[in-house]
């Protein structure tokens, strides 16, 4: 720690490590100086002058935003001079401020309104003509507005310092100054939404949002993006039960304000046209809608007939399901339909890292530890594209302390930026590659492991044993693709595991069939899918399988389906995910969809049906269960109940695990997102869709098609 | 070529070759000492060159007037990273236009200059930074350059010496703000002119984060005779403090405008009325603009005053960048200072607030004000927007832009009082129709 020096603000004494800007000093002990262009860990750029305070000794008021505190330094920050200077540079801004308060999206939430009302004087005394700037649109979702914009460059740098994406730059000169985007008059980038939400005026607005409320009439709804595998905190506004905005400005969760335009703007999935709202029965070979009790019933009495009969049953689960719905899935699955022929798509090899870590204490990385390690090393993966939390986190770590990273890849990532060493390997030739760094990296004090996954099987053993061979403290994080990947396996949605890497046979059950072999049986009597599309990839071999698929949209599996019940989706129910690094955070519902209901509550539902009693469906009730049965869940409670996420340990034993052949990631990238990704019109609307990895083209599936269904 | 006659009252040092035939090729520079100074340069130590330098009592020309032996004396020799001489030819301060004589007669003896600069410092390179509207002078150093080269003067084993020293030109691209040390460092770079955050000063990290010492053109054209004539000989041409001569950019109402070399400390009134022939057309003087159009006017009872750094700061102006402009008693304040605030409003890059704003709405005033429409609560407004700019901007060019607008004001209230009388015609109140 930097050796602490004394000085005084406003007449209290005070003590911060030398180097400590003013304007944080201040902050610390309570005392606020206002300020548009200093935000916490961007460039320095004293442009505004709002932050101007008096330090005795100097001439001049001094910008706190750059000045570091010093030995008996005395700083004023509520002197006549001060207020004046700041009632004076609010003057100046407002002068060329278009003042559309009344119909600004920022409205209500905006910085330069609250600096007015602090700070500001109540009357002006401009009464020239105003310089004006007419608005442009950049892309989809981004809209610039130059006569609001003040000037503070925090999108400059946020885009450029914080995504690695540079879009941004200022054009023009003195009061004609404005942001330009770096491709001439429009945006081809990341779309992430993060210049917006740093805008503390109304000058940067969102296509998705703008125009369509005041922030007032919005409840905010703190949850977790239902997307990708890195579990962001999204405040969702709600009004009248529709989403109408995502953004984390209060920085709660593990991504402080970060999102990627899937956290932020993929949330019209939820009132999407095509989403199911009522179930649906194939009658005479066509689907067709009926009441929820006539098919819960239908699924009962077919589910409890097969099962009587010793039929085989199929279960596939979901990645994007709660952990509550995954345990209870497999517990009705094991313990309703006795059968151990439960799997879900398999997008990371965790299980096999779970056994090659076994009896080890802080072996996984947190979100939070990619800011902190010494150095980070990614195998096989384009992290920018795929785990946008985590490629922002290890920048940030290289920003803000000099992180070394290296990164063995098949192609190009946005990481060769600022990699200290990068090494070209295709996939299967990552050892040698590893091999080349092995100096570097043992130079380093600590590591932190990502990998993604072609690394799986004993490719995983294989690179735990090199970060062993290394004598460091390594940790590791397995990639994985969507929002409750990692919980889907965590609970079990394994035909070999039971919750927390079990064996079945300790259960005194069998091993089941895998997800191709579901596929693939011939006999198989019954195929349920809960979230899940497996028949837009495989064929489904048992032509007259009973078909039961839980989901929000006619996917190519639910064409194919008998029965058809409208699911809600992450944003629409309670209950907790697990993200890629394995901590647990809670989900709060936002919206309600007419018709649909959480998937817990159709297990439930459908257990009632067979008069099984497995629980009740409640989540909190359910994650008791878990808890009782996962040591590694056993965090503490109120963490995940206040909004943050509990971190959680592998398991203590061997996992006989199986099967890493059938791991694949769906090489989604920011505008990917399988089913849900389909019917998000904001990523299917900006030009840079769908989207590369290693800078290629991904193609996406072609979109399902969705036949009308009846219900027209 | 010269523009005007010289005057008996000059003390030509570095002027001396402006009238010389072909003075800005090598072989008059040869002939005439050309040279001489950085041979001797070469045999001395960067202590004692700098020693002669804070000897010299040389203060930059530019137009901060910071003495220029203590500015090299803060570049680091002991750093692995290369050193960069700059010189400074952005010259865009209104009234000022000697840089541009410098450079067009004597243009070794800024490229001598900078080169012994380089040894004191340890630099291998040279860049000259000319404003992109003085392109023939770009070809003028251009060639100087490509001369010394020929001889063996510049580029590998400067003189024998073992150490090698190259020299560039590099051209603005019309903006004032450029001038400014820091924002020229950033359009040398090829970025947007804005001034970077200081400290650090350029000395330390300044182009491609690397140690920089930057001059203004004068300031390195001093450097030859210093080295020739001794420190202490050169500082006894001037005052105390204020070493030397240097150019005096006189214009306005005076009957012999011109570029002049007069010893630091010369009388303003005497520079009008003997240097310069007196007031055109037999006015009276009114008031002066003494170094540049930054620097607050002083009225004419004031202008009984040695023209050094330190008598104009007592004053509460500045010597600035050596231009002087005469007014005479026709002179309109009004317009002045709307003009005046026009450049700066023009200039100014944008990057704070109160610059970017503050000149925008005081141009505005201005132009309405003498356009006729002007208020009486606008005279105290005018002050009071400038005094909120004064000391609070990001770089010096907001406080270039506030300093004469509050001298105008504050001297000269009686003229904008005069003018509101004069244009709001009482005679005619404002016609309402219902
Ligand atoms: C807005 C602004 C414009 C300036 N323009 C010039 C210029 O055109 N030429 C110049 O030599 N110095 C100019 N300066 C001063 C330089 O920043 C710097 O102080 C000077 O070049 C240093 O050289 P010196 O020490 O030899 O004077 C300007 C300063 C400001 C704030
Ligand atoms: S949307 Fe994101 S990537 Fe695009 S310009 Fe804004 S900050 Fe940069
Ligand atoms: S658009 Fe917003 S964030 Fe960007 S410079 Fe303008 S006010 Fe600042
Ligand atoms: S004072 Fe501010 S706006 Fe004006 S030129 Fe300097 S940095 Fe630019
Ligand atoms: S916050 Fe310090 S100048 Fe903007």
């Amino acid at each position: 720690m930097a050796d602490l020096v004394t000085f005084t603000i406003d007449g209290r004494q005070l003590q911060a490590p030398a180097g400590t800007l003013v304007i944080n000093a201040a902050k610390k002990a309570g005392i606020e100086i206002p300020a548009f262009c200093y935000y916490d860990g961007l460039a320095l750029q004293a442009a505004c002058r709002m932050c101007l305070v008096e330090i005795e000794k100097m001439p001049k008021l001094q910008p706190s935003c750059t000045m570091p505190v010093a030995e008996g330094m005395v700083v004023h920050t509520d002197s006549e001079q001060v207020k004046g200077a700041r009632k004076g540079m609010l003057e100046f801004l407002l002068t060329n401020h278009p003042l559309d308060c009344p119909v600004c999206d920022k409205g209500g939430e905006c910085e330069l309104q609250d600096m007015t009302f602090r700070y500001g004087a109540a009357e002006s005394r401009f009464v020239e003509i105003k310089v004006h700037e007419d608005e442009k649109q950049w892309s989809p979702v981004v809209y610039y507005d130059p006569a609001r914009c003040i000037l503070c460059y925090r999108c400059v740098r946020i885009c450029d310092e914080g995504l690695g994406v540079n879009a941004l730059s200022i054009g023009n000169r003195g009061v004609h100054s404005e942001i330009i985007p770096n491709n001439s008059d429009h945006l081809n980038c990341d779309e992430c939404g993060a210049c917006i939400d740093i805008c503390p005026v109304g000058a940067l607005t969102s296509g998705a949002y703008r125009y369509k409320t005041r922030p007032w009439e919005m409840d905010h709804v703190g949850t977790i993006c239902t997307h990708c595998s890195n579990g962001c905190k999204t405040t969702l506004g709600v009004r009248n039960g529709e989403i109408i905005r995502g953004n984390n400005r209060d920085r709660s969760g593990v991504n402080g304000e970060f999102l990627c335009v899937k956290g932020r703007y993929a949330f019209d999935f939820t009132k999407a046209p095509g989403r199911l709202e009522t179930p649906l029965m194939r009658v005479n070979g066509k689907l067709q809608p009926v009441s929820w009790a006539q098919a819960l019933a239908a699924v009962g009495q077919k589910f409890s007939e097969i099962k009587q009969r010793n039929g085989k049953f199929g279960i596939i689960g979901s990645n994007h399901t709660t952990n509550e719905e995954n345990f209870y899935l497999q517990k009705f699955a094991r313990h309703v339909l006795g059968t151990s022929n439960i799997d879900h798509h398999r997008t990371g090899d965790i299980t096999t890292l779970m056994d090659a870590l076994q009896g080890r204490e802080n072996a996984l990385a947190t979100v939070g530890d990619l800011y902190t390690t010494k150095a980070a090393l990614i195998v096989d993966n384009d992290l920018a594209q795929q785990q946008p939390l985590l490629a922002f986190q290890l920048r940030a770590n290289w920003r803000h302390h000099k992180a070394n990273v290296y990164a063995v890849t098949p192609g190009p990532v946005r990481e060769d930026q600022y990699a200290k060493k990068i090494v070209r390997a295709a996939e299967g030739q990552e050892f040698e590659a590893l091999e080349s760094l092995r100096d570097q990296l043992q130079a380093e004090e600590e590591l932190v492991i990502l990998f993604g996954d072609p690394i799986k099987g004993d490719a995983v053993r294989k690179l735990v044993a090199f970060g062993d061979s290394l004598g460091k403290p390594v940790k590791y994080v397995c990639l994985v693709d969507y929002s409750n990947s990692r919980g889907a396996a965590d609970m079990g949605l394994l035909p070999d595991l039971l919750p927390g890497y079990r064996s079945v046979r300790d259960a005194g059950l069998e091993p089941g069939l895998a997800y191709d072999e579901i596929l693939n049986s011939s006999d198989l009597d019954a195929l349920w899918v809960i979230g899940a599309n497996p028949l837009s990839r495989h064929e489904l071999v048992a032509a007259n399988a009973f078909v039961v698929v839980q989901d929000l949209f006619l996917t190519e599996t639910a064409q194919r389906a008998d029965i058809v019940l409208p699911a809600s989706s992450a944003y629409e129910k309670e209950g907790t995910v697990t993200n890629v690094c394995g901590e647990v955070q809670q989900l709060k519902r936002a919206a309600r969809v007419m018709g649909s209901k959480p998937d817990l509550e159709i297990i439930g539902l459908i257990s009632k049906e067979m008069k099984a009693n497995i629980g009740i469906w409640k989540s909190s009730k359910v994650l008791n269960e878990i808890r009782a049965e996962v040591s590694s869940y056993r965090f503490p409670l109120i963490v995940v109940e206040s909004g943050g996420a509990a971190a959680t340990n592998p398991v203590n034993g061997p996992v006989p695990s199986t099967r890493s052949d059938l791991v694949q990631s769906a090489r989604n990238n920011l505008f990917h997102s399988g089913t849900l990704g389909r019917h998000c019109s904001t990523l299917k609307a900006v030009v840079e869709a769908p989207g590369t990895i290693y800078g290629e083209l991904v193609n996406e599936p072609e979109e399902a098609l969705e036949p009308s269904t009846t219900q027209q | 070529m010269i523009y005007n006659e010289p005057s008996p009252l000059e003390v030509k040092v570095i002027s001396q070759r402006f009238t010389l035939p072909n003075s800005a090729a090598i072989d008059t520079y040869l002939a005439t000492d050309g040279y001489l100074a950085v041979k001797k340069a070469l045999g001395m130590t960067p202590e004692a060159i700098i020693d002669e330098m804070k000897a010299s009592n040389l203060r930059g020309r530019g137009g901060a007037g910071f003495p220029t032996g203590m500015k090299w004396s803060f570049v680091p020799r002991k750093t692995d990273k290369p050193r960069y001489i700059i010189c400074n030819s952005d010259e865009s301060e209104p009234g000022t236009c000697k840089d541009r004589l410098l450079m067009e007669n004597d243009p070794h003896q800024l490229l001598e200059g900078m080169m012994i600069a380089g040894w004191t410092v340890g630099s291998n390179k040279g860049y000259v930074f000319i404003r992109g509207e003085y392109r023939y002078l770009i070809d003028i150093v251009d060639r100087a350059i490509a001369e010394a080269y020929e001889r063996g003067f510049l580029g590998k084993n400067v003189f024998g010496s073992g150490w090698d020293f190259d020299i560039y030109t590099h051209t603005g691209a019309g903006a004032y703000e450029c001038g400014e040390e820091s924002a020229l460092l950033e359009s040398l770079e090829g970025k947007r002119g804005i001034p970077r955050l200081k400290p650090p000063f350029p000395a330390v990290v300044g182009a491609w984060q690397s140690p920089t010492l930057l001059n203004n053109c004068e300031t390195f054209s001093a450097v030859p005779a210093i080295l020739r004539m001794g420190g202490p000989a050169y500082a006894e041409l001037g005052t105390p403090k204020n070493g030397g001569t240097r150019l005096f950019c006189i214009s306005g109402h005076v009957n012999k405008p011109g570029v002049y070399e007069l010893p630091l400390g010369f009388n303003l009134l005497r520079m009008i009325d003997e240097v310069c022939g007196g007031m055109r057309n037999g006015k009276k003087l009114k008031a002066v603009i003494p170094g540049g159009s930054s620097s607050p006017v002083l009225k004419a009872q004031e202008c009984d005053v040695p023209m050094d750094f330190d008598s104009m700061a007592k004053l509460k102006t500045m010597a600035g960048s050596g231009g002087v402009v005469v007014l005479d008693e026709d002179t309109d304040i009004v317009q002045l200072a709307m003009r005046t605030m026009k450049f700066y409003q023009h200039e100014s890059c944008g990057w704070c607030i109160p610059c970017r704003e503050g000149t925008t709405w005081l141009k505005k005033i201005l132009d309405r004000f003498h356009e006729g429409d002007g208020r009486s609560e606008d005279i105290p407004l005018i002050g009071e927007l400038a005094r909120n700019m004064l000391g609070r901007t990001f770089c010096a060019l907001g406080d270039a832009a506030a300093m004469p607008t509050i001298g105008f004001i504050e001297k000269f209230r009686d003229e904008f009082e005069a003018h509101l009388l004069k244009t709001q015609d009482p005679q005619s109140p404002e016609l309402i129709v219902l």
